[in-house]
């Protein structure tokens, strides 16, 4: 099991995350919620990325069609959340298979021109299939869900408690698959596919199935998202989204699952609060991407863990 | 004694006057201010400021606490500094956004929140339209509302019969080669060709070696930098001078005109404003424009300006009362200004403006580029001159309708 100190710093960050609403602005618990579902969709891709060394630079279209789901069945058809959960989850888990047949047949910097290249895919889908999509303008006036519940979502605690609950049950899936046999696999194909193909593991199928586990929980946070906002458009499936939500796992630490949830939080509060205040504020952030990358290339989750084994972090150098 | 009644009377004054008269008018602006709209978006913020600096910062005796916020140019940036406004600032009314996609996301959030919106640049047709809200109006033309009368001014003044269009390939783009097209066609016109470069294309060679050559001329529908490389690279194909060119009403703006140069003049174009206009509200406006920042007002800073005039405005009608919502919107929706800088202007019932739309020549004069009018049709409706009901009717503007039967 976890370690006795982990197992208490990660009480107090839940026990925060479940306390803290009705002391925040009703800005701020925007800002958290948009957090956790982004969180969820960083870990997904953290899934292939940290543990399986796949970089993919496509994971944006999952979160796209999560949404679209909600935003098409919701305005179109009148669907209720499980429907469009259902289609949701479905959907992302379906284009992940195929795109996985594409994509895997690379690795390194080709699997992440593949991953671009079909991510454009979904993003010009959305921007050009009108009819079903409303192209640029994109779907507005999306309900929240009504889940039969005494307590509305359409307000903003309940609907903060409605997205912790699925950010948690994302974790316990993601956490569940990195520590079973099947995780550990994965983790031994990113140290060396070859050693693992010698030792008689179907190398391709593990990262297949690792691919599509990813995406579907990326349509998890899409089918969210789509409710959170009430709006989708081509921009939440932009190769800005995909890249984004890259630097949320590598700022939080790659292969630490709980990290690129941190990240996402870290990035989401920055770009809102930052820019409320200074029109520079891509700079701010930018200085932090550089920061991270220099001084603590395993993100922040990484330089506690080494500070915590009283390991000063090193900063990164060249290693000619 | 009489010093002692002033004083006394004055008193009396101070403590009659309610307390809401010393508490700032809260208003938000939303714009961009990074990314590949952010030139458009400073354009925007230079209007309200010029327009705070003139009010001297106060409104109907209250002072104003004016909060600009970037939106970075996505839907969900926009939303989350909407939110920002609304539940944070609780601001009384929002100025904004810039961009059509932008507006769309925000509509429904503040009309649940009940807050006034005054729109100064995002124009998609159908905020006023088919998706119209109660508290969403705009100060500025819907896409097609410039682009219609200039679809018919094309067939019939102009005498042309086939027109290739070229367009950024966004919501805003779609719309107003629609509306051209539409009334282009209603009139005797044929749209033959459209092209439709993606937003941001660096290089517009391969669309115009495309071109047909058979046309009267090419209807260009860009909304940023885009237009000044067209022109550019048009000139270099040999076109220009050949292919008469018409632009919609943001190509030739006067925010890219100072940056273009002979390969401009000659455009014709379609907008509810120019920089050259000569009414005396329009000389008082740019010249303060002018001495403030340096450059002609355009597209982006006179919405913005005019925005605030809407403001004022309602605000007067309501003695400053801009806490009581339902009296404050309705004054809001009730608009109507005499001397705007582009014209008399007032709102339609869906909260549209209806205003003058000029045809106007790219022109060196003194020197330097500007948009002279060249036509005015007054009074110009959202609807142009079809009847309200039938175009409700039709499906929305877009890049399929109308389709091009022509091509």
């Amino acid at each position: 099991m976890l370690p006795r100190h982990r197992v208490i710093g990660l009480g107090i960050m839940l026990l925060l995350l479940l306390v803290a609403p009705p002391f925040l602005s009703s800005f701020l618990l925007t800002l958290l919620t948009q957090a956790l579902i982004y969180g969820i969709l960083a870990m997904s891709l953290d899934l292939i990325l940290g543990y399986t060394g796949l970089a993919s630079l496509g994971h944006a279209a999952y979160l796209g069609l999560g949404a679209y789901s909600v935003g098409v069945l919701t305005t179109r058809h009148g669907a209720n959340f499980w429907v469009t959960l259902a289609v949701g989850l479905l959907l992302a888990a379906v284009v992940a298979a195929v795109f996985g047949l594409v994509a895997l047949r690379a690795t390194g910097v080709y699997f992440l021109m593949i991953t671009l290249a079909l991510g454009m895919v979904i993003w010009g889908l959305a921007h050009r299939w009108v009819s079903m999509t409303q192209g640029d303008i994109g779907i507005s006036g999306v309900p929240r869900p009504d889940l039969g519940l005494p307590w509305s979502l359409a307000k903003g605690i309940p609907f903060y408690y409605f997205s912790l609950a699925g950010f948690l049950l994302a974790l316990w899936v993601l956490w569940v698959v990195v520590r079973s046999p099947f995780g550990q696999s994965l983790v031994g194909i990113r140290e060396s596919e070859s050693r693992m193909r010698t030792l008689g593991y179907h190398v391709w199928l593990h990262k297949y199935i690792g691919f599509i586990i990813a995406g579907t929980v990326g349509g998890f946070s899409g089918v969210l998202w789509g409710y959170y906002n009430g709006f989708v458009s081509p921009a939440d499936v932009e190769l800005a989204t995909s890249v984004e939500i890259l630097l949320m796992v590598a700022l939080g630490g790659r292969a630490t699952l709980l990290g690129p949830a941190l990240g996402a939080g870290v990035i989401v509060l920055l770009k809102n609060l930052v820019s409320v205040y200074t029109h520079r504020w891509l700079l701010i952030l930018g200085a932090v991407y550089i920061g991270t990358i220099v001084y603590a290339p395993e993100g922040i989750v990484g330089a506690v863990r080494q500070f915590a084994k009283g390991v000063k972090p090193e900063p990164l150098r060249s290693k000619a | 004694m009489i010093r002692h009644v002033v004083a006394l009377g004055l008193l009396v004054l101070l403590a009659a006057t309610p307390s809401w008269a010393q508490e700032p008018i809260r208003i938000g602006f939303l714009t961009i201010l990074t990314g590949p709209l952010a030139a458009p978006g400073k354009e925007m913020e230079n209007g309200i400021r010029l327009f705070m600096e003139e009010h001297k910062n106060a409104l109907s005796g209250r002072p104003v606490d004016l909060t600009v916020l970037d939106t970075g140019g996505t839907p969900a940036g926009t939303l989350a500094k909407a939110r920002e406004l609304a539940e944070q600032r609780k601001v009384h009314v929002i100025i904004g956004p810039l961009a059509a996609f932008e507006a769309y996301a925000i509509a429904p959030y503040v009309n649940s929140q009940r807050v006034p919106t005054i729109s100064p640049s995002a124009a998609a047709d159908d905020l006023t339209q088919r998706k119209a809200t109660q508290f969403f109006v705009r100060a500025t033309s819907t896409s097609t509302q410039p682009t219609q009368p200039f679809g018919t001014y094309a067939a019939k003044t102009l005498g042309f019969k086939k027109v290739a269009t070229i367009a950024d390939d966004f919501a805003f783009g779609h719309e107003v080669v629609a509306g051209f097209q539409k009334a282009f066609e209603d009139a005797g016109g044929q749209v033959v060709q459209k092209l439709w470069p993606k937003l941001g294309t660096t290089d517009q060679g391969p669309y115009i070696s495309q071109l047909r050559k058979d046309i009267d001329a090419v209807f260009i529908g860009f909304a940023g930098v885009a237009a000044l490389r067209f022109l550019k690279q048009f000139e270099d194909a040999g076109l220009k001078g050949k292919i008469p060119v018409l632009a919609n009403q943001t190509a030739v703006d006067e925010a890219l005109l100072r940056n273009m140069g002979d390969e401009a003049i000659g455009v014709v174009s379609t907008m509810h404003y120019s920089a050259a206009l000569d009414t005396p509200a329009n000389r008082k406006f740019t010249a303060a424009y002018r001495k403030a920042f340096g450059t002609d007002p355009g597209y982006y800073s006179v919405g913005a300006y005019t925005a605030g005039l809407f403001l004022k405005q309602a605000l007067e009608k309501v003695r400053g009362k801009v806490e009581d919502t339902d009296s404050f919107l309705q004054a809001v929706r009730g608009v109507a200004i005499a001397d705007a800088p582009g014209g008399p202007i007032r709102l339609d019932r869906h909260g549209q403006a209806v205003h003058n739309i000029y045809i106007r020549r790219v022109e060196r004069q003194e020197g330097r580029l500007q948009n002279t009018v060249i036509h005015t049709i007054e009074g110009v409706s959202q609807f142009w001159n079809y009847p309200e009901a039938e175009f409700l009717k039709q499906p929305a503007y877009s890049r399929d309708f109308p389709a091009c039967r022509f091509c």
